[in-house]
């Protein structure tokens, strides 16, 4: 059996940079990815966007993989690629991993493990559509992967459900490759993707945008024919009456994506209800010593730049982890989750002597000038004023803790108005 | 006057322009990138556009490009015509001309994949 200091479950832009950071940190470290090339989503999300906080450029998902990849190998970090973790087990202090490969199953030994294997989609099945199943329905990421990467256009007139920003970025793609998209329809009342995305997918080309309706019906035997859609409440709940027949061949779904986390969820590894990921401490290490996790198996991140850094920062920890254990305690940070959807790290090792907290946050509404306070007994470790938050637009803040000021005493985030 | 919601950063300030006697009225941008967006956006907005173009290698069926260069918004689909009509047989890397000089536009299509850096065995 192989032995690593570090085994990282995923190549793609957390896996990536988690393993280059573990391996720079001084770990032999060992990258697993399922799919034939390294990449991760990324090799399908051919717009451009990405890379403007890591690379002050405005790259295409290729092109950014590419500089991660070309780092790996340079540096001749192993992947195993085509390779797929069927289970992981702790054996006193370490873990053994089932993988199997085109070799066969081989058995590969870690002292740390870091969870980079991003997220799913939500797919018709997890919002309760009702009607047949013919075939045309699918999910904005299985639309991208037939249009990009095997070159098919999976439906010549269709609806999109949900706002999320790969349903917008669709919108745009099968409209530029001839097909066309009838409208978006979103269940909210405010979109869920980023406003430049709304207006350079559907407003540039008069694609319209529905807020307040959902589709109630899918019609169609062997293929879409068209859907039932309705408009709701308050409560978004259909409003009887309201129900209109739209004639189409495709429904492509983006209502939201969910942490991938099978593995961690075998390895005993406590999942937060609001990231659906695991809690963490401030070191990316989940509530299991020796696992981390990162990136979108982590929380799912607007920007893939956030994806890179938290797999950068928790291939730095999980390296030293692997060097010397230590023991850890956990202080949990206290957020008001009727003014937060969530904030990532959602502990404080105050044993650890990394006092420096690099955290992600959203708004649970859209709001116009508070301020974000972090406070520890009376102690403001950190204060900003926002014009503005929104939901779908992730917030990223650092701050400095002093571990003797802060035992016993929980972290607390605040929302003030001013 | 027009109103136009500003793509530079998240803030999506809603900005109005005004085509007054010796340049422009803009209202609404908190900041000078809004100022010029706007500007542009009112008289010559510009795109990337970012496709595909096929290619005859059976487990690499498309290749990712991009236009180096933004390019007017309504010629957006003439250049995806033109694009549309190539087949690629030969392997490419980033940055690779695929078109040059796209309908006049200025712009080249390029290539934002490395093919030999995909089809590279680990």
């Amino acid at each position: 059996m192989e032995f690593y200091d570090v085994v990282v479950l995923g190549a793609g832009p957390a896996g990536l940079a988690a393993g280059l950071s573990s391996y720079e940190e001084g770990a032999n470290t060992l990258i697993i990815e399922r799919e034939k090339y390294p990449g991760g989503i990324l090799k399908q999300c051919i717009h451009d966007g990405f890379g403007l906080v890591e690379f002050k450029e405005r790259l295409t998902g290729p092109e950014y993989a590419e500089r991660f990849i070309k780092m790996v190998r340079n540096k001749k970090i192993p992947i195993l690629t085509s390779t797929f973790v069927t289970s992981i087990k702790k054996e006193e202090e370490i873990f053994i991993l089932s993988v199997v490969s085109k070799d066969g199953i081989i058995k590969v030994g870690a002292k740390a493990i870091i969870l980079a294997n991003g997220c799913r989609e939500r797919t018709s099945k997890q919002i309760g559509i009702h009607g047949t199943r013919p075939s045309g329905v699918m999910t904005a990421g299985l639309a991208q992967y037939f249009v990009n990467i095997m070159g098919y256009l999976p439906c010549k007139k269709c609806i999109i459900l949900g706002s999320g920003d790969i349903g917008l970025i669709m919108a745009r793609r099968l409209t530029l490759e001839g097909a066309k998209v009838l409208g978006v329809y979103e269940v909210k009342n405010s979109p869920s993707g980023l406003t430049r995305n709304i207006v350079q997918c559907l407003n540039d080309f008069s694609i319209p945008l529905y807020l307040s309706k959902t589709i109630t019906k899918i019609s169609g035997d062997d293929r879409v024919e068209g859907v039932e859609i309705c408009d709701v409440d308050e409560n978004m709940k259909p409003i009887k009456g309201t129900e209109k027949f739209i004639e189409c061949d495709g429904v492509i779904l983006s209502v939201g994506l969910i942490p991938e986390n099978e593995i961690a969820e075998s390895l005993n590894v406590e999942i937060d209800n609001a990231t659906k990921g695991p809690y963490v401490d401030q070191n990316f290490m989940t509530k299991v010593d020796g696992i981390f996790s990162c990136g979108n198996a982590l929380h799912v991140n607007d920007l893939v730049d956030y994806v890179t850094e938290s797999g950068r920062l928790a291939g730095k920890s999980a390296a030293k982890y692997a060097s010397s254990k230590y023991k850890r305690a956990l202080n949990p940070i206290e957020i008001p989750l009727n003014k937060f959807l969530y904030a990532v790290p959602q502990y404080i090792d105050i044993n650890s002597d990394n006092n420096k907290v690099v955290m992600y946050l959203r708004s649970r509404d859209i709001v116009k000038n508070v301020k974000v306070i972090i406070k520890s007994r009376n102690e403001i470790l950190y204060e900003k004023r926002y014009t503005h938050l929104n939901p779908p637009e992730m917030e990223r803040i650092v701050f400095d803790f002093n571990r003797s000021s802060l035992n016993d005493y929980s972290i607390k985030i605040l929302m003030q108005e001013g | 006057m027009e109103e136009f919601t500003c793509i530079i950063c998240p803030n999506g300030c809603k900005i109005k322009v005004e085509k007054i006697e010796d340049g422009f009225k803009v209202e609404g941008n908190i900041c000078k990138r809004g100022y010029e967006f706007a500007i542009n956006e009112m008289t010559n907005p510009k795109r990337s556009l970012c496709t595909t173009v096929k290619t005859s290698y059976k487990d690499f069926p498309r290749l990712p490009v991009k236009t180096d260069r933004e390019i007017p918004k309504d010629m957006i689909f003439k250049v995806m015509e033109e694009i549309n009509k190539i087949n690629l047989t030969h392997m490419v890397k980033s940055n690779d001309i695929i078109i040059e000089n796209v309908l006049g536009t200025g712009a080249n299509i390029v290539s934002t994949c490395d093919m030999e850096l995909i089809f590279k065995e680990e």
